[in-house]
């Protein structure tokens, strides 16, 4: 179904449609179109290939938002991996993909050959994907471009670690997110978020971090009121 | 006149059978949807892009596995005949070449069969992979008729209809030309009412498209 862009926008769109960009032909420059997740190009034409609903952002950013479980990585991407195998040089990490990614001993803050980084099967990692493509076997490190490991690398000492939707995460990972912003209300916590779906908690004692986790879970599918009465019932019980 | 109720089910003019669908409803797959075609029901999962086993995995696209569970008994050669003719249909459509060295796994279970269950399983299979955020290049329907021994054609028959008619066809239908991709039929009937019967199911799938864009477009404006 061929439609025009700008009546698509913040409705819900089908694999299959085509999108119709009005350009403008007066000008002789060249315009420039960005097509994000859910878009592709074929030939002259851009169509959607998964369903959800078309977003627009000034002045020429258009993508899907669509609500989905299952991770694909993506570079630059920072998630929470689990570590599942050391072989010679590298370590095989479970991030939530279709196959493990790498991450290099040498790919840590202040690592050399001589100094190895106390890493072992099972702990939690949280890396950046350097190298993420449908041909190539995924690839993270812990480190930033300068070296640094500005929040990256192993954590996770006590906590629970759980799996919520892609969506949710993104949600909780936006400049003004509400749910933080409630959850930061009811008593402190630590949380680190990965991209892939995980997120893990950390409270004062097991009771309220089990308390966060399950609020996290529900919250995806609440809207903005119940969420915050159950926010309240919670602060009320806990004080 | 068309009518939606809360389920999300269709009543469309006495041709095909009331349906409905559910989302999202399993919370284990990666993608979920069941489908239902009068008191047909079929539930879909689906998993991917996932990891494959080396013997099985494609250098270039992913692997698509379809399983198809009967209600009672043990899966069996019409179910495997079932299962190639969805999958050839869901590779079909799907954008494979983006996810090389995967593997997709589609299982559908068959929770009351009332006739034109290969219809339904193909809807339901269809909704499970949009549920998943697989990406496609074009959505399908499956739509089954049959032609009873006078002559008729009946669309979306009941399983008495079916054992009645002498020849029963089911076709999966692209939603960007409606053209066939897939189908299957049984019995004895001629060139002419082949043709009569594409032309009446390409009518029919109308509908249905037009059913999933309804649905998709009431799940995220709920959310």
């Amino acid at each position: 179904m061929l439609c025009c862009v700008k009546e698509k926008i913040g409705e819900a769109v089908l694999p299959g449609d085509l999108l119709a960009f009005e350009i403008q032909k007066s000008e002789n420059k060249r315009e420039k179109l960005i097509c994000g997740p859910g878009l592709r190009r074929d030939g002259e034409d851009v169509f959607v290939c998964k369903s959800g609903i078309l977003r627009h952002k000034e002045p020429n950013l258009y993508w899907i938002d669509l609500q989905q479980r299952r991770y694909v990585p993506a570079k630059g991407e920072s998630v929470i991996g689990i570590v599942t195998a050391k072989s010679g040089d590298v370590f095989k990490v479970d991030v939530g993909g279709s196959e493990q990614a790498s991450l290099s001993y040498l790919a840590f803050e202040g690592a050399t050959k001589r100094n190895r980084p106390n890493v072992q099967v099972g702990d939690l990692v949280y890396a950046q994907f350097i190298i993420a493509n449908k041909d190539m076997e995924p690839e993270l490190v812990c480190i930033d471009s300068c070296g640094r490991a500005n929040g990256m690398g192993v954590f996770g000492a006590g906590g629970l670690l759980f799996k919520v939707s892609l969506g949710l995460v993104r949600k909780l990972l936006s400049p003004q997110s509400e749910i933080v912003k409630d959850l930061e209300k009811i008593f402190p916590f630590e949380m680190v978020i990965g991209l892939n779906g995980r997120i893990w908690v950390k409270a004062k004692t097991t009771q309220q971090t089990l308390i966060v986790a399950n609020i996290l879970e529900s919250c995806e599918n609440m809207t903005t009121e119940q969420r915050r009465s159950i926010f309240g019932r919670v602060s009320e019980n806990v004080l | 006149m068309m009518q939606v109720t809360q389920s999300g089910s269709f009543q469309h003019a006495a041709v095909l059978r009331e349906f409905g669908c559910e989302h999202s409803l399993l919370s284990r797959p990666d993608g979920s949807a069941s489908f239902v075609q009068g008191d047909t029901t079929v539930l879909a999962g689906v998993y991917g892009p996932a990891e494959v086993m080396v013997s099985k995995e494609s250098f270039d696209r992913a692997t698509l596995e379809v399983t198809l569970k009967p209600k009672v008994g043990m899966p069996g050669v019409a179910e495997r005949s079932k299962e190639q003719c969805i999958r050839q249909t869901c590779e079909a459509a799907l954008l494979t070449r983006l996810h090389p060295r995967t593997s997709i796994t589609l299982s559908l279970q068959t929770v009351h069969d009332d006739g034109a269950l290969l219809a339904c399983c193909l809807n339901a299979a269809c909704m499970a992979l949009m549920d998943a955020g697989l990406p496609m290049h074009c959505l399908f329907c499956g739509v089954c008729c049959a032609i009873d021994q006078q002559g008729t054609i009946k669309l979306d028959p009941t399983a008495r209809e079916e054992k009645e008619s002498r020849a029963v066809m089911t076709f999966a239908l692209d939603s960007t030309d409606c053209r066939v991709m897939m189908s299957s039929t049984k019995g004895s009937y001629t060139a002419a009412e082949l043709q009569q019967c594409i032309a009446v199911c390409q009518r029919a799938s109308e509908s249905i498209f037009q059913f999933y864009r309804d649905s998709v477009s009431r799940r995220y404006c709920k959310a």
